[in-house]
C-alpha cells in the first residue's frame, strides 16, 4: 500500500470519528437538565417575546436532525453562536483566549521534552545504578501527581517562601508574560515529562538489549554512533508517548489555569460549564475534538515515518 | 524490590530498596483514615468561624482553614471521600474490561473488531476533559463523574485482558476444556479468567491511582463531591487564595493526593513487573 492510500484511509477513519463526537458535543444541549429554552434563555426574564426569538434563532421547532445540520453547517462556516453568559460572539472569546492557552501548553510540552526525554536516555544508559533508580521515581512521582497540586506547591516555594515568580496575573509584555507562565508551565510539564521518562527510558532499554547493538559495539562503532542507532529505533513507543502528552497537556491546562487564575481556553471552559452556558462549552469540546483527532492522525503518520512496516500493513502496537 | 533469584541489574524499572514497602505503608494508612475517619476524627468538617483562618499552633498542628476548620482532621477526612469513589472506578472499569477483553480475545472475528474499535476511539478521548464537560453540563455532581470515569478508563483494562486472553487461548488446557465440550462461558469463565487476574488488578491498581487524581482534579474545579466536603482536591481550591495566612491548608492536601497517587503506582507497577514475569 503506498503513501496517498494509507493517508486516505487514516484521514478517512479520524473524520468519521470527529462527527461520531460532533453529534455528541451537538447532544449536549439536550443532555443539560431542564428544558432546552431554560437553557439557552439563561438569566434572560422568559416572556413570550424572547421565547419566540430563541425558538426561531435555534430552529428548536424543526426535527433534531435538521438542528444538528444548521449548528454543524453554521460551525463549518465559522458560526460557533453567541455565549449565554457573555452574549458576546463565541468565536471572538475563544480567538481571544486560544494565543495563552497555545503559549502555555507549548511551552509545558517544551520543558517537558527538555526534562523528560534526556532523563529517559540517561536512565537507560545507566540501567539499574543508582542515578536511574533516582530518575524512575522521579518519573513516577510526576506522572502521578495532579497539576493543580504541583502547581499550588511551587506557588508556596516558589512565589511565596522564595519570590522569584510572581503570585497571580498574566504580566505586560512578552518577556514579563512568559515569566508569568514560567510556573504554570512547570506545573503542566511535571506530568508529561514523567510520561516521556517512562516510555523513552524503556524503549532505550529495550533497544539497547538488541543484538543490532551487541553487533555494533563489538565492531567498535563509537558509543554516540550506536546511541544513534537505537534512539531511532525507540521512536515509535515515545510517538505513543507524544499523543498521550498532547492530550494530557490539554486536560492539564484547565486545572492550571484555574489555579493560577490565568485566562485561556482551559478556565473558560469551567465558568462556562459552571454556568451552563452550552453554546461555548459545544465549542470547547469541539475545537479540543478537532485538535486531539489531528494530533492522533498526526502521531499515526509519524508512525509510518519512523517505521515504514506500520504503513505497509504490519501493526504497531 | 528485589524478588528472590533476580539480579538487581536485571530490574525492568529499577526502585529505591524500600519504594514498594513504604508505598504499601502509605495505602494501610490512607485505607485505614478511609475507614476510621468518623471515629478518628469526629468533628472533622465542623466550622469554627470564630477562629478563622490560622497558621500551625497548639491544639492544631496544621493550623486551621478558612472556615475554621481543623486541617489535619480534615486530610484524615479527606481519604474517606477520596478513596471509594476512586476505587469505584477501579471496580467497575475493570469489570466491563474483564468482560469486554474476555469476549474479544476469546471469540475474536466481529466480537473482537467491535469491541476494539470502541475501546480505541474511548482511549483517544482524555478521560478528564470530557468528565468535566458532561458531569458539568448535566450537573449530576459525583456520582456521574464516577461513572464517566469508568466508561473511559474501561478500554485500559479491555486492551490488558484481550492481550492476555490471546496469550492463553491455544494454550492446550484450554484445547482440552473445548474438547470436553464445555460451554465459552465456563472456558472463558473458569478456566481463562483465572489466569488473567494477576494481569487484570495491576492494571486495576494504575486505574485507581488515575482514578484518585481525575476524581479530586473535579473536586478542585468544583464539579465533584458537594461544597463542605472535606476531600483533598476541594480543601485545596477553598483555600488557595488564603496562601498567606496558613499555607499548610494547601500543602498538606496537595502532598495528601500526590503521594498517594504515587504510592499506587509503584505498587501497580510492582505487580505488573511481578504477573510478568511469573507468565513468561
Amino acid at each position: 500500500m503506498g503513501w496517498a492510500g494509507f493517508l486516505l484511509r487514516r484521514s478517512a477513519g479520524t473524520a468519521a470519528v470527529v462527527l461520531l463526537l460532533s453529534a455528541g458535543v451537538f447532544g449536549l444541549l439536550y443532555l443539560a437538565p431542564g428544558d432546552i429554552q431554560q437553557t439557552l434563555l439563561g438569566t434572560r426574564p422568559a416572556t413570550a417575546e424572547t421565547i419566540a426569538a430563541l425558538r426561531a434563532r435555534y430552529h428548536l421547532d424543526d426535527p433534531v436532525a435538521v438542528q444538528y445540520l444548521r449548528w454543524l453547517g453554521g460551525v463549518l462556516g465559522g458560526d460557533l453562536g453567541t455565549s449565554i453568559r457573555t452574549g458576546q460572539p463565541v468565536a471572538d472569546m475563544l480567538g481571544e483566549r486560544l494565543p495563552r492557552t497555545l503559549v502555555l501548553t507549548g511551552y509545558g510540552t517544551l520543558l517537558a521534552a527538555l526534562i523528560g526525554l534526556p532523563l529517559g536516555v540517561l536512565g537507560a544508559l545507566r540501567k539499574g545504578r543508582a542515578s536511574d533508580r533516582l530518575v524512575v521515581t522521579a518519573g513516577v512521582v510526576g506522572l502521578s501527581a495532579p497539576p493543580f497540586a504541583v502547581g499550588l506547591l511551587l506557588l508556596v516555594v516558589f512565589a511565596l517562601g522564595l519570590g522569584w515568580f510572581p503570585v497571580y496575573g498574566t504580566g505586560e509584555g512578552f518577556a514579563s508574560e512568559l515569566w508569568h507562565l514560567t510556573l504554570p508551565a512547570v506545573a503542566l510539564a511535571a506530568g508529561a515529562a514523567g510520561m516521556l521518562l517512562r516510555f523513552s527510558r524503556a524503549a532505550l532499554v529495550r533497544e539497547l538489549d538488541q543484538d543490532y547493538v551487541v553487533f555494533a559495539r563489538a565492531r567498535g562503532l563509537s558509543a554516540p554512533v550506536v546511541l544513534g542507532y537505537a534512539m531511532r529505533n525507540s521512536l515509535v513507543p515515545v510517538l505513543t508517548a507524544a499523543g498521550l502528552v498532547v492530550t494530557g497537556m490539554l486536560a492539564g491546562t484547565v486545572l492550571v489555569e484555574v489555579t493560577f487564575a490565568l485566562p485561556g481556553l482551559g478556565s473558560l471552559l469551567v465558568d462556562s460549564v459552571t454556568f451552563k452556558d452550552v453554546p461555548v462549552v459545544q465549542a470547547l469540546a469541539l475545537l479540543l475534538t478537532l485538535l486531539i483527532a489531528a494530533v492522533n492522525l498526526l502521531v499515526d503518520v509519524a508512525y509510518s515515518v519512523a517505521d515504514p512496516r506500520v504503513r505497509l500493513g504490519g501493526g504497531a502496537s | 524490590m528485589t524478588a528472590p533469584g533476580r539480579t538487581r541489574r536485571r530490574a525492568l524499572v529499577p526502585r529505591f530498596p524500600l519504594a514498594v514497602p513504604l508505598a504499601l505503608a502509605v495505602l494501610v494508612l490512607v485505607v485505614a483514615a478511609a475507614a476510621f475517619a468518623p471515629w478518628l476524627v469526629p468533628g472533622a468538617t465542623a466550622q469554627d468561624l470564630m477562629t478563622g483562618i490560622s497558621m500551625p499552633g497548639p491544639g492544631h498542628p496544621l493550623g486551621t482553614d478558612d472556615l475554621g476548620r481543623d486541617v489535619l482532621s480534615l486530610l484524615v477526612a479527606g481519604a474517606r471521600t477520596a478513596v471509594p469513589g476512586a476505587f469505584a472506578v477501579a471496580a467497575g472499569s475493570m469489570l466491563i474490561g474483564n468482560l469486554l477483553g474476555l469476549a474479544a480475545g476469546y471469540f475474536g472475528g466481529w466480537t473482537d473488531t467491535l469491541v476494539m474499535r470502541w475501546a480505541d476511539l474511548m482511549f483517544s478521548l482524555p478521560a478528564l476533559l470530557v468528565a468535566i464537560v458532561v458531569a458539568g453540563v448535566l450537573g449530576g455532581g459525583y456520582g456521574l463523574a464516577v461513572a464517566v470515569l469508568v466508561v473511559l478508563f474501561a478500554p485500559t483494562d479491555t486492551r490488558v485482558v484481550r492481550g492476555a486472553v490471546l496469550e492463553q487461548r491455544h494454550r492446550p488446557y484450554v484445547e482440552a476444556a473445548l474438547l470436553k465440550n464445555l460451554s465459552s462461558w465456563r472456558i472463558m469463565t473458569r478456566h481463562i479468567w483465572p489466569n488473567i487476574v494477576p494481569v487484570s488488578l495491576a492494571s486495576a491498581f494504575l486505574n485507581f491511582a488515575f482514578a484518585l487524581v481525575s476524581l479530586s482534579s473535579l473536586s478542585f474545579l468544583g464539579l465533584g463531591v458537594p461544597a463542605g466536603s472535606p476531600d483533598w482536591g476541594r480543601t485545596l481550591a477553598d483555600n488557595r487564595t488564603q496562601l498567606l495566612a496558613n499555607p499548610w491548608a494547601v500543602i498538606a492536601p496537595g502532598l495528601a493526593v500526590i503521594v498517594t497517587a504515587a504510592a499506587l503506582n509503584l505498587v501497580g507497577d510492582w505487580l505488573h513487573e511481578r504477573f510478568e514475569r511469573r507468565a513468561r
